[in-house]
């Protein structure tokens, strides 16, 4: 006989908590406030509107490097939830294991488009390319609407490798 | 202390971001200009090692690259971020504050050019390099 589905709370609360563990360890991410909305595994960047983002006072607008941060930080955790995910199915996801390991940004680069308004920013991450070594990331990022970007970036990132002292 | 790096210490500090990073300039002249940040544990991006997150690195670029642009001899009224790139060559030694220098290498009446360099302690390797281009948003007279 086939397997009963797990419970669809069951499902959900290992996802969220797994999320947060990845996205809690970072304490930049928690200094800019970003959060990260969930649906399935596809993810979305919040970065709430606060008075220290700003880098021009008398737009006012939100600072070029805070956007760069922003988006650099959704790619990141894109990309290690995304390589966590099949881990986390599966169930051989351990506690504190090396999965939650960030890759390294090799380079970033961003097309300002629009000053960042005084308001919540949003982002969404593509992995264009995963290898084992080697990442390639483009993101998006938008304000009050999603076909109006104010800022897209490309990235690579060299990927965490597995500790050669594992037994 | 010059009176151009003053004025140029108290525009910084009156940027929010930038005062809450602690950056301080310290050198401003001609096209190029040096920012300083401390070490600070908020903005650490890997938890297991301490080092700085990449983002931190490249608000204090960006910063340092757009305070090189309205220093140009050319008196840009204001700039904004066009475009930037950033190396990341290594990673930034925890506990060490971040230097930057930007030098806007060429500027034309629409665009500026800049490169810029990070290091930390050890001077003779960068942990970082950024090329950029910016806007130029009408002359100061």
């Amino acid at each position: 006989m086939r397997k009963p589905p797990e419970p669809v709370q069951v499902i959900k609360q290992r996802r969220d908590e797994a999320l947060s563990k990845l996205v809690g360890r970072v304490p930049y991410i928690q200094y800019l406030g970003v959060t990260f909305d969930r649906r399935g595994d596809e993810l979305t960047a919040v970065l709430p509107y606060a008075v220290k983002l700003i880098g021009n006072p008398l737009l006012p607008a939100i600072h070029g490097g805070v956007t760069s941060a922003f988006l650099e930080i959704t790619s990141v955790i894109s990309l290690s939830w995304a390589t966590l995910w099949d881990d986390l199915e599966s169930g051989e996801l351990d506690g504190d294991s090396t999965a939650f390991r960030m890759p390294k940004t090799i380079d970033f680069t961003v097309d300002y488009l629009r000053s960042g308004l005084p308001r919540d920013a949003y982002a969404r991450a593509r992995i264009t390319r995963s290898g084992r070594r080697y990442a390639s990331v483009h993101v998006e990022g938008w304000q009050d609407n999603r076909e109006k970007l104010f800022a897209q970036a490309t990235g690579h990132f060299l990927m965490p490798q597995p500790r050669s002292d594992k037994s | 202390m010059s009176d151009k790096v003053n004025i140029a210490r108290q525009f910084m500090e009156a940027i929010p971001h930038s005062r809450d990073l602690g950056m301080v300039l310290t050198a401003i002249e001609n096209g190029v200009a040096t920012i300083t940040m401390p070490y600070d544990e908020r903005l650490i991006g890997d938890p297991e090692t301490g080092v700085v997150h990449g983002g931190a690195v490249s608000a204090l670029m960006d910063s340092c690259c757009g305070a090189a642009v309205m220093s140009h001899p050319s008196n840009p009224g204001a700039t904004a971020t066009i475009d930037l790139r950033i190396d990341y060559m290594r990673s930034a030694t925890p506990g060490q504050a971040l230097s930057t220098t930007a030098t806007c290498y060429h500027i034309t009446r629409n665009v500026a050019f800049v490169r810029a360099t990070a290091v930390d302690e050890d001077t003779d390797n960068p942990v970082a390099m950024a090329t950029g281009t910016f806007t130029i948003e009408g002359q100061r007279r």
